[in-house]
């Protein structure tokens, strides 16, 4: 069984959250109890009907005030796959969240009011995906019951969104016409859209193709730790764990170490004792080489004919993150790339880009709270990066305050800054 | 109008996407990895994560499912090295004696050193007021010890077994958790978490509490302990116990517990879903003796862990958030 992991994108009023709750009521992932509690919280609330929303809003400040405040994670199964929900809010700090959420997403499902169409949040939504390089996205025009079924009215909708996602990277776009209210197109097929012959939301869920979206040529290892026990049984014993973030790894590859720039062989690959014959993104595992080299946490292990980009000088979008303080040129901040951690410098804001035009705003100073923009970044440290659009995993980073310590900024890179 | 991504110079697309095609028809098998996998995959990386940027870890360790699993995936990220941190019990001392003896058998087995935080000692010293009348209970009073035990012992970084689908609050809940000098979770401010890049920085006197097992459900948990022989407190399985009904629970019978007019005791066939202080923790009736029968009972089950097992959080709708913004697991 496979894990895919979505991203919700959209507002109450969309029927996100009554897309999600049939999604787990009728997947029987929703049991009796937390059915009941909601229930009584509804009528404690004087609230018309079961109020599926208060399933998925659990702190004390969304309930009195009838709102999400933050990313949620919610899990359902089916015989086919596992299902990880991380569903973001529409209305408070929309952009933070929705990047958060998109960030480890294999696809991101947006909701459409049949009735309102592509709105400015939808445009907002679908850039966020595809800045976010979200492999998959589906459009749900939801309410079809609110519009008779009306071929012409998911016809409209799906021609204008398709024109405005050209101006997006979308690999795989997908529409579907549902009513999450009655289930029409969610997990069974509607018979009020005889028109509609594609699948329903769950069997798409269930069977998108997410095994190609790693990147499974460009070997990337970046060593988080080296794991030497220190005993008399395991006199010899080093290896360096870490996370496969690209390529395939096999015993016996030459391999390339960076910042060393030495080459030798993958003399092992294991975890806890069991050996391997490959390795591939996302395991964890060890690896061991042919001969002992110096090596750290935050180093990269690579194949010799294709390494990472290397330097100091990153051209990157970045997402500011923070209330309290704006991003702008000359800031100082700590960086997070893979394992390596060292400190940046923000030497130039290129332009702030409107998340709803699209617009590039050249004379902006400064980024603000869910504001994205194009900058370039000096680090302390060479980074061993790629394009984000070639990997997601070496090609983002966070920034950090180092007088808060909060996470203010997410990065992903386009290339060297030159 | 271009892509905000499309930078000058930066191309060679069609060049990459041929060379990836060619590699995949190569491959038709192709590189899968199943749920648990992938599950094990991340909790792994960040049990390491933690180890490699935190140097005051601990694992809590109370005998239960999951943190038999948590600390299960720990040595697994370590081996063949030791586990490089010591384990912590935040005793409540209305134990299940069968998971103490669980508990003392797995520390010894590993050579691990044990840190017990007591929460009848903090009640004898009168840290902790303990409550009273029959549905007193000691878990909301763990969380004294337990942060007077990162205090003294200065953990930077304690490992919880809680995971986001048992109960709403912590549906909210960060991997790396924040906590300030007193311990408390402020859920409107937490940091935001971005791909895999865990934000482990803090001030001394701060710490974090990291969650490796946040994207595992019960059944992930199950179904992991099935494939990788993780042995249980026998708790866990079918066994004849004495139990008493309340508020539709039934409850195992114990010199903790007082009793209420009209509560009886009966014997009857039950397992513990989950393993917490006896006062608070209920059972269900079982006859399941192995890890595949309990899986096939919980895919049938339509009532949560929490909701069939656990008493505190009955109180109220916010009683888990309420208990974890003090400092509670």
């Amino acid at each position: 069984m496979e894990l895919l992991r979505f991203a919700t994108a959209g507002s109450v009023d969309d029927g996100k959250s009554t897309l999600i709750g049939r999604l787990l009521y009728d997947t029987k992932s929703i049991l009796e109890d937390q059915l009941a509690a909601v229930e009584r919280t509804s009528k404690a609330r004087g609230d018309e009907y079961v109020n599926l929303a208060l399933l998925l809003d659990g702190l004390k400040a969304e309930r009195e005030q009838g709102i999400t405040i933050d990313v949620a994670y919610r899990y359902f199964a089916t015989a086919k796959r596992k299902f990880i929900i991380a569903d973001t809010p529409g209305h408070l700090q929309y952009t933070r969240n929705m990047v958060t959420g998109a960030s480890t997403a294999d696809l991101a499902l947006i909701l459409v009011d049949a009735r309102k169409g592509v709105l400015e949040q939808t445009r907002r939504h679908a850039f966020i995906a595809s800045l976010l390089r979200v492999p998959h996205l589906v459009l749900c025009i939801n309410k079809m019951d609110l519009v008779n079924f009306d071929q012409a009215v998911f016809d409209g909708i799906r021609e204008e969104f398709r024109k405005f996602s050209m101006k997006l990277d979308v690999a795989d776009l997908t529409f579907i016409p549902i009513s999450a209210l009655g289930g029409d197109n969610v997990v069974s097929r509607s018979d009020k859209m005889p028109w509609y012959e594609g699948p329903t939301l769950l069997h798409h869920l269930e069977n998108v193709h997410i095994a190609s979206d790693r990147n499974l040529i460009h070997v990337r290892f970046p060593v988080q730790s080296v794991i030497r026990p220190m005993s008399a049984k395991y006199h010899d014993y080093r290896a360096y764990a870490g996370q496969v973030l690209g390529g395939v790894l096999r015993p016996d590859d030459e391999v390339m170490v960076l910042p060393s720039g030495f080459t030798t062989r993958i003399r092992d690959l294991e975890l806890a004792g069991k050996r391997l014959t490959e390795a591939f993104p996302p395991m964890s595992v060890n690896v061991s080489l042919a001969e002992e080299l110096d090596i750290s946490r935050g180093d990269m292990i690579c194949r010799p004919g294709n390494p990472p980009l290397v330097g100091q000088d990153l051209d990157a979008m970045v997402c500011w993150l923070s209330e309290s303080t704006a991003l702008q040129p000359g800031a100082r901040l700590a960086i997070k790339h893979t394992t390596r951690s060292a400190r940046a410098m923000i030497k130039q804001l290129h332009y702030r880009l409107d998340v709803n035009t699209l617009h590039r705003d050249e004379q902006s100073a400064q980024l603000k709270l869910n504001e994205i923009g194009r900058v370039t970044l000096r680090t302390t440290v060479p980074l061993f990066f790629d394009e984000y659009r070639r990997n997601r995993h070496t090609g983002s980073f966070i920034l950090i305050d180092e007088a808060t310590n909060a996470t203010v900024g997410a990065g992903m890179i386009n290339g060297s800054a030159v | 109008m271009s892509h905000p991504l499309d930078v000058p110079g930066v191309t060679g697309e069609e060049g990459w996407r041929g060379c990836r095609e060619a590699v995949l028809a190569y491959r038709s098998v192709s590189y899968e990895l199943s749920h648990l996998e992938a599950l094990e995959a991340e909790s792994i990386f960040i049990i390491r994560e933690v180890v490699a940027e935190l140097d005051r870890p601990v694992l809590l360790f109370s005998g239960g499912k999951d943190s038999a699993v948590m600390l299960h995936l720990a040595v697994k990220a370590f081996a063949p090295a030791p586990l490089p941190f010591p384990l912590m019990h935040v005793d409540t001392g209305h134990n299940f004696p069968e998971v103490i003896q669980y508990r003392d058998a797995r520390v010894a087995e590993l050579g691990a050193r044990l840190i017990v935080a007591s929460v009848q000692e903090a009640i004898d010293a009168g840290r902790v007021a303990e409550e009273k009348g029959p549905r007193a209970s000691r878990n909301r009073a763990q969380t004294v010890p337990l942060l007077e035990a990162i205090e003294k012992h200065q953990f930077n970084a304690v490992f919880g077994g809680a995971r986001r689908d048992e109960e709403k609050a912590r549906a909210k809940e960060r991997v790396f958790s924040f906590r300030d000098e007193f311990g408390q979770w402020d859920p409107k401010n937490q940091r935001p978490e971005l791909w895999s890049l865990y934000n482990a920085r803090h001030r001394r006197g701060e710490h974090l509490r990291v969650f490796p097992l946040s994207n595992w459900t019960e059944l992930d948990i199950w179904q992991y302990i099935d494939q990788e022989r993780v042995a249980l407190p026998s708790i866990y399985f079918s066994h004849r116990r004495e139990v008493f009904r309340r508020d539709g629970m039934l409850m195992a019978w114990s010199p903790f517990l007082q009793m209420l007019p009209g509560e009886e005791v009966t014997t009857a066939e039950v397992r513990f879903r989950t393993v917490g202080d006896m006062t608070c923790t209920a059972c269900v009736e079982s006859t399941a003796t192995t890890v595949e029968q309990v899986i096939t009972e919980i895919r049938a089950s339509r009532v949560t862990e929490r909701g069939a097992s656990r008493a505190d959080d009955k109180f109220s709708e916010t009683a888990m958030e309420d208990r974890k913004r003090e400092g509670y697991f």
